[in-house]
This record gives C-alpha cells, structure tokens and sequence, in this order.
C-alpha cells in the first residue's frame, strides 16, 4: 500500500510540473491567461479536500489493518451526528466557493463578451476597434476572411499584438471546435450557425491553431498557424497577401469548399462580396432553396416540378435558424 | 427500394463482396484469429457433447443467477475486444509523428476509436453492471428470483444481439466514423453514406431494448419483491444503488431510443432533424443524447458505489458508516444527474447565465459524492482492515476517483472547459473515473460475489497481480493524458506534428501495456482458481463473513434462492441473524413454485439480430420477413402455458440436506 501512497501524488505532481511548461499553463493572449488562472485557483480549493483524503484513506487503511491490534476497534460504531455534518459541510462550502467564482468567472470570460482590457494592466483603449475576423470551418481546413482588409487565408491567420479580434465562426458541413489554446478557449464551429469569440493576443509569436472537434477524415490535419504580430507586421502580411493572392469569388470558394485533407496554406487578394454571410446561410447560388425565406418555402412550387418533392436534405433553411443564439448580437 | 427490382438487390440489398474487407490486412488477421478461436470453440463443445448442456442449462435459463453470470461472460469478452481497440489507438498515437503515418490510416483508426468507446460502454461496462445487480440483488432482497424472468433472458440476449452486430461490423462492412456518440451532421446520410453509422444505430437500438426491458425487471424486482420486514431504509446499499440505477435506466434509456429512431429517420426516410436543411438542427442531438448520456454515467457508477460500499463494511468489520446519508447521497445524486447534460458542450455557445447553471449543478453533484468517500472512510476508522483483493480494489478506487472527481469538477468550471474541452486531459478524466471507479469497482464484485456465484474463491495471488498490474498500468496510461490535455493536445488524433509530444504517447503506450498484463493476470487468474477449485471451496456459502442475505445461502445457491424467505429486521440482516445465533431450518420444507425455461428469448434475438443485419444493408424484403417473424414468435409465446413447475418439499429437502452434510463434514 505504502508504494501506492506515494504514487498518486508523486506522479500528479510531476504531470504538474511538466504541464508548466505547456501552452495552456504558460499562453500569450490575456484571456487564455485568465482561464489558466482560473484552472489553479479551482485546482488548489480542490486540493484543500482531495489531499486530506487521500492522506486519511492511506492512513485509516494501514493504521486499522486486522493486524494492528492495537488500534481501537470499535465494531458496532456506524453514526455521529457531528461527522455527517462536518462531512456533508466540507465540500457543500468548497462548491459554494467554487460555484461563486463560476458564476462570476464564466461571465467575465463570456467569448461574446466585448473585452475589458488588453490584460491584467491595461484597458482597452477608448478607441480601440475589434480586428473581424470571419472563420469558416471547411472540411478539412480553415478559412478566415478578413471583412476590413478585403483579403481571405486558408489556414494561416494573422493578428496585431494588443488589438482586440473578434472571431465570427461557423461551417460548412460538419462541425468543429476553433481553438487557439495559446490565444483563448475555444468554441464550436457549427454549420447555419454563428458563434463569436473576442480575445485579445499579448506577445508576438507563431501559435498552434487547430480543430478541436472531430470531424471526419482529414481532422488530424485541420491546423493552420496564427501569427501574434506588430501593427507593422500585420500591414505587411495583409500586403503580401493582396500582392500574391488570387480571388475568392463564389466559384473559387465553392472549389475550396470541396473536402481536402492538409490543404497547404493559400492567400486571397479579394473576396466576394457578402460570401461569408452566404456561407453562414448556405445561400450560394442565387437559385438554391436555402436563400428563400421561410414564407417563401410555403409559395407554390415553380412549374415543371409537378409538385414532386424537392430531393431530400438539399432544401434549406434561411436567416431564421441562426438565431440559435439570439442573446449575444453584440 | 422499387427502382432496382432485381433480385440480387432485393435479397441483399446494399451488401456486395465489396463490403468484406478482403483488402485490409489488420482487418483479415483478425477475421483468421476470431474464426480459429470460435472454430476451436465450436469443436471443444462439440467434442465434449456439451451443446444441450449449454442450451438447456444456460441459454435458454431464466434463473437470474445464470443470467448474471452469462450478462459477466458477454462483459468480459467484450472487454477483450474493446482493449485490443484501445492498444491499436494507444500504439498508433505512440509512433504516429512527423513523417511516420503510423500503421493505421484515418478511416481505419476513426473506426476504432467509435468501436472502442461504444463497446466500452455498452457492450462492456452495461453488461457488468446489470450483471452484478441480475446476480446479486435477489439474493440481498431475499427473493427466489427477479419479477419477470422471462423478460430478464430476453433482455439478456437482445444486449448479445446488439453486440454482435457490432461484431460483425469488423468483418461485413465497417463501424460509423463518427466518435461513439455519432454526433450529426457527421452521422447524417451525407458526410457518413456506409453502413458504419447504421450498424451503430441498430445495435444500440436491440441492445437497448434489453437494457429498458431489464431496467424495468429489476425496479419491479425491488419494489414487489423484497423479504419480509425489509422496509426502503433496511435494504442493503447495493440493493439502494440499483433502484436508483434502475430508475436511471427506465428514464434515460427511451431518451436514446427516441434520439437515434430520429437519426436512422433522417438517413434512411429523408427527413431534417438533425440536418442543417430545412429547419433541422444537429445541437438537438447533441442536447438529447447527453440527457441520456449524463445519467447512463450515474447508471453505470452507482451500482459501483454499492459495491464498495458492500465491500469496505465486510472488510473493515463493521456497519457502514451512515447509512441514512449515503441512501440519501445516492437519491441525490440520482435527481441531480438529470441537471447537468449541458456540461458537455458548453463550447456550443450558450449564454454565461445558461453556461453557469450548468456548470453549478455539476458541481453540486461532488457534494453528496464527497460525502460518500467519507462515509467509506469512516467505515474503515475503526475497524479491523483485512487486505483481501476486493478491499484493495477500494482503496485503489478512493484514491484514484477522488483525483478524477477533482478533475472533473475543474472541467465543470466553463471557462476552464472552454481551454480544456475534447482535449486528451478530458479523455484522461473520465477514464481516471470510469476505470477508477466503474472498472475497479467491477473487479472488486467479481471478486466478492465470485465465490457466492461459483462456490470457490478467485485465487489471490494472480488476484493481486491483476490488482498492481491494472493500478500502476491506469496511472501510466492517463496521467501523461492530462499533461499532454494541459499541452492543448485535442482527441480523436492519428497523426501528430510536433515531435515533443511523443515520450507522453509513448508512456502512455507502456500503461497501457501494463493493463494487458492486468488483463492476462485475471485470466490465468479464472483458470487457476478453476483448477484449484478444491483448496479454495466455500462450504460454508459466507467465505467473507458477510452481512447481507445473499451469504446466508449455499455457494453457488440453489435453484431456488432461499428454502424459506427470510425474515428481515434490520439491515445487514444476514449479520444479525448471525448474531442472534441463527439456526437453518432443517425440516418443514414446503414445495416452490418456480418458472420453466425457455428458448423464446434467444429466438426473439436471433430473428432481431436479422432483422438489425438486414436494416444495416438495405435487404428490405429480409427486414420484413424478420420483423413479423420477431411479431409471430413474441405472440405465440404469450401461448406458451406451460412456464412454470413446482419444485416438491422432497426435492427441497433433498438439496438443503446435502448442504447440511456438506457443511457437517468441514467443520
């Protein structure tokens, strides 16, 4: 038993060493920073309980073994009014604790919620605006659509150190979960349905971004860089891109959107107008049932059909489903 | 499915030679390994003339100590299948780095991983756990059988059927691409065209039924059919955690029969549930699967938290510790599970306040879990510890679930999840609670009830290398999961770039291959108690020194339970009865009704496997042909009067002299 006594800790404890030095202990954007805070202070009022239980589990376990005849035996011992209190109190206050900061924290930390600060220092700016970035979810990479800069990416994404991004995300067909664990937690990419997230990167650098959802064959490739960059650099980067890229016009893009694995990272110098919303609709050809409204579904069908069924699964839904998450337009 | 009249496609539907993966290696391996084992099988049985023994003994019994045992054997075996899934992942992972692809490519691993963890769970886990409650809770509530016996080998055989179709999925076709719980629009007809998604659908559908059906039986059981005297508050508190499990089952289960009929309506009738078309939305899936899943969690560790319950007091000599609170922490926890299904997907995007609730009921769940630990804890202070390989299993269990109920509770903290959802630190914590808790806890059963159930004792060495084996292997093979989850490595990977990562895969790789070890242990664990049987025989039908009704009894017990229903005037009735100097009644045996076998419930399960098989493929004339036979032979059974019998006072007799005898003679 004594082996094991010292194993759980020991080894947990080395995991947390080691997991000092990873990103989500260690990351660069003020709100990844602020929930890597959050993950040790609820560790540690954990731990306040988990360790004496764990030390009286060993103990109780060794100190009255059969063999110990010394230890009081007390056989018909199986109530204590004051032990039930104590053991019902101790953790009901731990979870009050814990559920305070959860409220408070899940708040604060909300991913529609417009930032507060650039980071434990600094506010933002009084006349900082968001850098938009569109994020489309293809199967299988990423494609990030700059509406200020008039450019487009393919998994590769740039942002200024200190300027506040506020991410648009949806997908096409399947979903996926868009994480930047250096930048912010992460949040679903989900098709006909947006979700924002507003975070804020700190130090320049190359960080890791990938899905975290499972989505098929090619997800173990579905990753891109994302620069933590200068105003300067930005400016250059967006350049380079208008300089070598090509256009996204509805054909190219429906020519990306077919599934590819470890797509090699690609540049847009322009985009076509409205795309991202067409995307978010599934509203591509002018002539497809997703871009009718929900009264229009209802009209007579078109002549020629016969009022045979439109096939199966092609018909759509317009704007109104998107209100899936109506609470957080911002 | 008129548009091809022919009657290739009529017969076989989509199913072509084609669909045998002559082509994939690993796959032609394992078919050759499987067919040899079976046809060696097949042959010991046969040259052993042991068929009608098994027919008429085992499967078409509708004793619910039999059921239990075979519901352990179909568990076991699957463990068998859903490890060998998890060392295939655990060895991909270890190598797949950089240049190297590993020897597994994505469609072949994303199958295994949806293989591993539906198995797992319910093909594995389920199977033990109802096993456990089938086998034990009659015995503890004084009953001769379950309230519906018949019912109870149905079930029985509707789980084997859904397992099989798993089964064959390996060999005919493929398993669904889709992660174990099929999430659209990846499931959906048009990201997941095959038959993966459909085998999935159908065989959790069959096994479903007989998981409701048996859900029911055993509440039913509890309900009407407990001894005299044993009000609620003096059932033992495994008998209290499957009523709850119970009452999960009957809620819960309808929720995933209803989720997937809608999803199977979707790819096969063209409808828009869960598509993002016409008004459909994949979040509801998402949503009513974990209404499900959450409480399937709580259906699966409850029982567990019996187990050690019934454990920690026989081994520590004593009563447990607050009784009246761990009833109430378990009706608690019961409620609560139905409150916290958002908690896996906060990452959706719900709002803060809808975010916050969710992550708050989750955590209130640790309070009465917490107060269980203690409860066992304190059941060890002061009382005479004995190390037998069950309470080892414990106190493993106390240690390693109070870490993973620490890093759950962490991942209930949104924000936090938001870093750490689908990350391998999460894969980390619910094996740290599935393995810590359902797993050790369903170890500590076996070996606690085996001898009840087989009349010989597990031998404890091979016990206790099973023990160190499976502790140290979990520890090696999902603590670096929650360093590389901090490393913000996500799940469901094949292939990795960045090649810092690879000495956590590679340790996690050995842990796993720790457990192989663990797993062999208990396997030359059965055959060497098998073979020493003698030395390890329990006459006396109480080798613990037990406090509960079922040790009162014969090892194994006879047909009929009990010659006379006990009387019950406290809980850990069998300990007081022994303390009142309890005296078995020797003379005045009455004759006992009991129920007759029968092979409709391997019939019924048989034509549903069909039917599962044929709807997976398309084979709609099949399907049809299937499903009114299914029809048929359910209403002629209900002809079927002649299932019951009386065993005569003579008989009786005859069985409790022998063990007076018996125990006469060991004195």
């Amino acid at each position: 038993m004594s082996m094991k006594a010292l194993r759980a800790p020991l080894l947990s404890s080395l995991a947390l060493l080691a997991g000092c030095q990873s990103v989500l202990m260690s990351p660069s954007g003020d709100l990844a920073v602020q929930q890597r805070n959050l993950i040790l202070t609820s560790t540690v009022l954990m731990l306040l309980i988990i360790v004496p239980v764990i030390v009286l589990t060993l103990w109780f376990a060794w100190h009255f073994r059969a063999s110990n005849k010394k230890a009081t035996y007390d056989p018909d011992w199986d109530h204590s009014t004051i032990l039930e209190l104590l053991i019902w109190s101790a953790p009901l206050l731990i979870i009050i604790a814990l559920g305070a900061i959860t409220w408070v924290s899940t708040h604060k930390l909300d991913p529609y919620r417009p930032l507060e600060r650039l980071d434990a220092e600094r506010a933002i700016p009084a006349d900082a605006r968001p850098l938009v970035v569109n994020v489309v979810a293809l199967d299988w990479k990423w494609l990030f659509i700059y509406p200020e800069q008039g450019i487009a990416t393919v998994n590769e994404l740039a942002a200024p150190v200190d300027r506040p991004i506020q991410f648009k995300i949806t997908a096409t067909t399947v979903m996926n979960s868009f994480f930047i664990p250096a930048l912010a937690g992460q949040i679903y990419a989900m098709p006909n349905m947006e979700t924002t997230l507003q975070a804020v990167i700190n130090k320049p650098g190359e960080y890791q971004g990938f899905s975290a959802n499972y989505s098929g064959e090619g997800f173990s490739g579905m990753h891109f860089v994302f620069h933590g960059v200068s105003e300067d650099g930005f400016a250059q980067w967006v350049a380079q891109a208008k300089a070598n890229g090509g256009d996204l016009s509805r054909d190219a893009y429906m020519k990306l959107a077919e599934p590819s694995e470890n797509a090699p990272v690609a540049f847009y110098a322009s985009v076509a107008p409205g795309l991202y919303q067409a995307i978010l609709t599934h509203c591509l050809q002018p002539d497809s049932p997703s871009c009718m409204t929900r009264m229009d579904m209802h009209a007579p069908k078109p002549e020629g059909e016969g009022g045979a069924a439109q096939p199966m699964g092609s018909a759509a839904t317009g704007m109104a489903d998107m209100s899936a998450h109506p609470a957080h337009s911002n | 499915m008129l548009a091809h009249p022919d009657l290739t496609t009529l017969i076989f539907g989509r199913l072509t030679l084609e669909s045998l993966p002559l082509h994939v290696p690993i796959v032609l391996g394992t078919f050759a390994v499987v067919a040899l084992g079976g046809l060696v099988l097949v042959a010991v049985l046969t040259y052993f003339k042991l068929w009608g023994y098994l027919w008429r003994e085992w499967f078409t019994s509708i004793d619910h100590k039999r059921i239990g045992i075979m519901y352990m054997i179909l568990g076991f075996i699957m463990l068998l299948r859903g490890f060998a899934d998890a060392i295939m992942m655990r060895a991909q992972q270890a190598i797949s780095f950089g240049d190297n692809m590993g020897y597994l490519p994505p469609e072949h691993y994303d199958q295994i991983f949806t293989a591993h963890g539906v198995i797992m769970i319910f093909f594995v886990a389920m199977p033990m756990v109802t096993g456990l409650m089938n086998f034990v809770m009659p015995l503890q509530i004084g009953a001769r059988d379950v309230a519906f016996p018949f019912l109870n080998n149905f079930s029985f055989w509707m789980t084997v059927a859904g397992a099989l179709l798993v089964m064959a999925s390996l060999f005919v076709g493929e398993f669904a691409r889709t992660g174990w719980l099929a999430y659209p629009p990846l499931s959906d007809i048009a990201s997941s065209p095959d038959a993966g998604v459909d085998y999935y659908i159908w065989a959790l559908q069959i096994a479903g039924v007989g998981t409701l059906l048996s859900g029911i039986n055993l509440l039913v059981t509890i309900i009407k059919m407990r001894a005299p005297g044993m009000t609620m508050m003096k059932m033992p508190v495994f008998t209290w955690t499957a009523l709850c499990t119970n009452v999960l089952i009957v809620a819960a289960f309808p929720v995933l029969t209803a989720v997937l009929a809608l999803l199977a309506l979707d790819r096969y009738a063209g409808t828009n549930f869960f598509t993002t078309e016409l008004g459909g939305n994949a979040m509801m899936y998402v949503n009513l699967i974990w209404i499900w899943g959450h409480p399937e969690v709580y259906i699966l560790v409850l029982p567990v938290f019996g187990i050690f319950s019934e454990v920690t007091a026989t081994f520590s000599r004593k009563p447990l510790f607050g009784y009246t609170s761990m009833v109430y922490a378990t009706v608690v926890i019961t409620v609560l599970s139905y409150l916290v299904w958002l908690h896996h997907f906060f990452t959706m995007g719900s709002g803060a306040s809808v975010n916050s609730f969710f992550g708050i009921t989750t955590m209130i769940i640790s309070i009465p879990t917490g107060a269980k630990i203690f409860n066992w804890l304190f059941t060890m202070y002061r009382g005479r510890v004995e190390f037998e390989v069950p309470m080892m299993w414990v106190l493993a269990f106390m240690v390693t679930f109070v870490i993973g109920g620490m890093t759950g509770v962490l991942l209930a903290v949104p924000p936090a999840d938001f870093s750490l959802h689908n990350s391998l630190f999460l894969i980390a914590h619910f094996h740290n609670v599935i393995i810590g808790g359902v797993v050790f806890g369903l170890f500590a059963g076996i070996t606690y009830w085996f001898p009840k159930a087989f009349g010989f004792k597990l031998d404890p060495f091979w016990g206790k290398c099973a023990f160190w084996f499976w502790v140290v292997g979990f520890y090696f093979a999902f603590m670096p999961l929650y360093v590389l989850g901090l490393m913000g490595v996500t799940r469901r990977l094949s292939h990795f770039t960045d090649p810092a990562l690879q000495i956590w895969f590679v340790l996690a790789a050995f842990g796993a291959f720790l457990i192989l070890l663990g797993i062999a242990s208990m396997i030359i664990q059965f055959v060497v108690s098998f073979r020493r049987r003698e030395a390890l025989r329990d006459v006396t039908g109480d080798p613990w020194n037990g406090r509960t009704l079922e040790w009162s009894t014969s090892s194994p017990p006879p047909k009929y339970n009990f010659a006379f229903t006990p009387l019950v005037h406290d809980h850990d009735a069998w300990w007081m009865m022994k303390k009142h100097h309890y005296q078995r009644p020797l003379d005045g045996f009455i004759p006992i009704h009991m129920p007759l076998n029968t092979g409709a419930g391997i019939t019924l399960a048989g034509l549903s496997f069909v039917f599962g098989f044929a709807m997976v493929w398309y084979m709609w004339l099949v399907a049809i042909v299937s499903f009114a036979a299914i029809v048929v032979v359910a209403i002629a059974h209900t002809f079927n009067y002649h299932r019951d019998y009386y065993l005569t006072a003579d008989e009786v007799r005859r069985v409790e002299t022998s063990r007076t005898e018996l125990m006469a003679r060991h004195v």
